[in-house]
């Protein structure tokens, strides 16, 4: 399968900025891709640079096929966009940009298109001015997913919207990945939204891409909590390599361990005998945080790409 | 908390976004009626010869309707009568300042950030109100100060300086008011500019009723615009008339208020347009969005090219009979060609001033290109299948064939008012021509505008600056004397002074040859930049 993205080494400034330093990008054709990353982490650069409405510095990138910058014109028609921050006309209604929008892109499915303002309760009578931010962005999610296109490149789209609303786009991003494999890159600051959704994750810090993989190899990657109630005193797991925060309590312990050293604790454990045994995987949230703690750990998530 | 806590902080924030424009347009108005005095000083310089301008002026149907009534002939009457327009113009300025203020930041959103602080209910439309009232008493004091150094006497010219600013006073109220009616500013500055329409026109019907003795005289007491001027400055001062804008301001301001307490911070009073659900077949372009965009500007602008060409062409004859009157004046252009001269110089002034106007809208039309990207509405578009020349050319053909029509049609209706005026209907294409010979000069405009949206986005604004320095040497370049380098830097210097001049094509093809290649530059600096740059 080829990649409906790939972006590698992409350098942008703006003026003494620099908003991306390097970053790379593959999103592969079929997939829903995460895209994670804190303000001005370079996300929106990014999607822009393969709308080819900013050209880079360095580095290159790819997308359907093409350069999103030379061929930008004949790409837009396979693909729609939903930015972060939508702004309407403010003497044209709702249904008239969603027309206006999907004819420009080369005509949209009208049963679709009505299927979904109707699921999005989205009254599209409305003046452009009339819009709160989450109306406004319905706006924009229905003339992009009612288009008949294979790449939807969506930038933060449910930031305005209720948690019901959020639920819709949920659903109808799954049916859009079953029913046309439209690949679907989705840039996010919600993270249970990502978890739900994506098949692969990017996260990127300061321009600069942190992590890559599916959910699974990047849990791999960190570390698991494990508490467990023992038949006998506790053995002593403060020396073993891959284990921190170590709390004992009795016939109880408590602790995180690296993934990769988690085989040689758990046979310390069982030596002792194990009464009862919890262990939780760390949620996207426990992963994105690690990175954003603090400025001090900033070499951190780049040695663990290099491992991966 | 009081509904007014915060207003001091509000005037501050007011000030220091306006702190460029505001004493612009209050120094600019006070001191435009004190060029009057000396011109009139030199060209009347008896009691004679004024009276006899005075009682010309005053028995003329297109003064009387652009400046209001002449009662006197001394001096100060005359500056005053003469400065008759201005009222207007800082009536204008003044309702579209207070609904920048108020709507606009509603509208926005910002008003909302605001209004979560320590800020009290009616604080921004108070503070909004001060600064403006404020800014037209300065005005007042300008202008004042200035006539009165100009050796009119003094009362008067408090009076004068009173009028314009008593104008300005009742025109922020009407704005203030139209800023509760409506959701979008746009409605509101359509409102409030139509009320203003409709005094100017009570005030025109009424005083011309009066100059011939009929009975609808009263008309101009209705209007705001009349009142100002039934000060009668330099002329007995009525004091007691200041009442009256005094009451109509309070009044308003209060009505602003009470409407504002009825309404949600964000809301109108008037019930929101709703549009259709589905677009129009036709509506599957750039070109027809762009159409959607601009029509009301086209529409606007032609309106107003309409009307100054009428009051243009209706004021064209009485030049010449001005003539008949004065013998300095007789003398003067008796070399240059005589009357027909004279009616001749005077169209080809004021199609220079048509067509500086025609510049600003090729400006305004293409200053829209750059509101779509900064606005981020640009985006939308161009990840469609739009191209970036595509979506710039839909709204540069405003830029370019706009002011065309409305140059057409300006100069199309002075030539017939003229021609009808005095039943000489040979001058219709003598005057069409004259306002058409402006565009090559206002294409150089437009195209110098393109050039920065395209080349230097941050810079777009610059492209006023561009038209403010040729307006500049327009009007005072020959009074100054200054170099012929100079003054060719302005495009208008090479437009040929119709009717009547020897026109050279040479010139003209290479200004719209600059024009073409300035075009060109931009679009391709345009397609070669990042897009949206903030």
């Amino acid at each position: 399968m080829t990649d409906a993205i790939s972006v590698t080494g992409l350098v942008k400034t703006f003026g003494s900025t620099r908003a991306l330093d390097g970053l790379d990008l593959t999103v592969r054709t079929g997939e829903v891709h995460g895209f994670l990353g804190p303000n001005g982490a370079g996300k929106t650069t990014t999607i822009r640079i393969l709308l080819g409405l900013v050209r880079a510095d360095a580095g290159s990138a790819r997308l359907l096929g093409g350069d999103p910058w030379a061929d930008a014109t004949t790409l837009h028609r396979r693909l729609a966009y939903v930015p972060g921050d939508v702004t309407l006309w403010p003497n044209l209604s709702g249904g008239e940009v969603i027309d206006l929008l999907g004819r420009a892109r080369g005509g949209l499915n009208r049963r679709r298109r009505d299927e979904l303002i109707e699921r999005f309760d989205l009254d599209p009578t409305k003046k452009g001015r009339a819009y709160s931010k989450g109306n406004r962005q319905k706006v924009a999610l229905v003339a992009a997913l009612a288009s008949d296109v294979d790449l939807l490149l969506l930038d933060e789209p449910t930031s305005g919207l209720d948690p019901l609303m959020e639920n819709v786009f949920r659903e109808i991003v799954r049916e859009e990945q079953a029913r046309a494999g439209r690949t679907v890159l989705l840039s996010s600051h919600i993270l249970s939204e990502v978890e739900a959704l994506c098949d692969r994750v990017t996260i990127v810090r300061d321009g600069r891409t942190v992590e890559t993989g599916t959910l699974a190899e990047l849990r791999h990657l960190t570390r698991t909590s494990i508490e467990a109630d023992l038949a006998g005193a506790a053995p002593d797991l403060a020396d073993l390599p891959g284990v921190y925060d170590l709390r004992v309590d009795d016939g109880r312990v408590r602790f995180d361990v690296d993934t990769g050293a988690l085989d040689v604790v758990l046979r310390e454990l069982a030596s002792v005998g194990v009464r009862g045994l919890t262990s939780r995987p760390p949620t996207l949230e426990e992963l994105f945080l690690r990175h954003y703690e603090g400025a001090g750990t900033a070499g951190r998530g780049a040695t663990e790409v290099a491992a991966s | 908390m009081s509904t007014l806590t915060g207003t001091w902080t509000l005037l501050r924030l007011i000030l220091r976004r306006d702190r460029l424009l505001m004493p612009l347009w209050v120094v600019f108005l006070g001191l435009v009626p004190l060029a009057y005095a000396p011109s009139f000083r030199d060209l009347f310089p008896t009691d004679a010869a004024r009276a006899q301008y005075a009682a010309a002026g005053a028995n003329n149907a297109g003064f009387v309707a652009l400046y209001g009534r002449l009662d006197g002939s001394s001096l100060g009457e005359l500056v005053a009568w003469r400065a008759g327009f201005v009222p207007v113009m800082i009536a204008l300025i003044s309702l579209l300042v207070v609904i920048r203020h108020t709507r606009v930041e509603e509208e926005t959103g910002r008003r909302e950030l605001v209004g979560s602080t320590v800020v009290g209910r009616h604080a921004g439309l108070a503070a909004a109100l001060i600064a403006t009232l404020a800014a037209n008493l300065l005005v007042a004091v300008v202008l004042a100060l200035g006539t009165s150094g100009e050796g009119l006497p003094v009362a008067g010219s408090w009076a004068f300086g009173l009028e314009f600013a008593a104008a300005g006073w009742a025109f922020a109220g009407v704005g203030a008011v139209a800023a509760q009616l409506t959701r979008g500013a746009g409605g509101a500055r359509g409102i409030a500019i139509g009320v203003l329409g409709a005094a100017y026109v009570l005030r025109v019907v009424g005083d011309l009723s009066g100059m011939g003795g009929g009975g609808l005289s009263w008309l101009t007491w209705l209007s705001p615009i009349g009142w100002a001027q039934r000060l009668h400055p330099y002329s007995g001062d009525q004091w007691w008339v200041l009442a009256l804008p005094a009451a109509c301001t309070s009044a308003l301001a209060v009505l602003a208020v009470a409407l504002s307490g009825r309404r949600d911070v964000g809301g109108g009073l008037l019930p929101e347009r709703t549009g259709p659900a589905t677009a129009a077949p036709s509506l599957r372009s750039p070109s027809a969005l762009a159409w959607r965009l601009h029509r009301g500007l086209l529409a606007g602008w032609i309106a107003g090219f309409l009307a100054l060409g009428v009051v243009f062409g209706g004021v064209a004859k009485s030049t010449g009979d001005l003539l008949d009157e004065n013998p300095n004046l007789q003398q003067v252009f008796a070399r240059l060609g005589g009357k027909a001269a004279i009616v001749d110089s005077y169209f080809a002034a004021v199609m220079g001033i048509l067509g500086l106007v025609a510049a600003g809208y090729a400006i305004q039309a293409t200053m829209r290109l750059r509101a779509e990207e900064t606005s981020l509405r640009a985006e939308p578009l161009l990840t469609t299948g739009v191209g970036r020349l595509r979506w710039a050319g839909s709204h540069l053909v405003f830029s370019v064939l706009g002011p065309a029509l409305a140059l057409a049609v300006g100069g199309l209706a002075a030539g017939l008012t003229h021609g009808l005026n005095t039943g000489d209907l040979g001058q219709v294409p003598r005057v069409w021509a004259a306002a058409l010979a402006q565009l090559p000069a206002v294409w150089v405009l437009a195209a110098v505008a393109v050039a920065l949206v395209g080349l230097v986005p941050r810079l777009a604004p610059a492209a006023w600056g561009a038209l403010a320095a040729c307006l500049l040497l327009g009007l005072v370049g020959a009074a100054l004397q200054l170099s012929h380098w100079l003054l060719d830097v302005s495009p208008f210097t090479h437009i040929p002074r119709l009717p009547g001049g020897t026109v050279r094509t040479a010139p003209l093809l290479w200004l719209v040859a600059l024009a073409v290649a300035l075009g060109v530059a931009g679009l391709v600096g345009l397609r070669r930049r990042d897009i949206p740059v903030g």
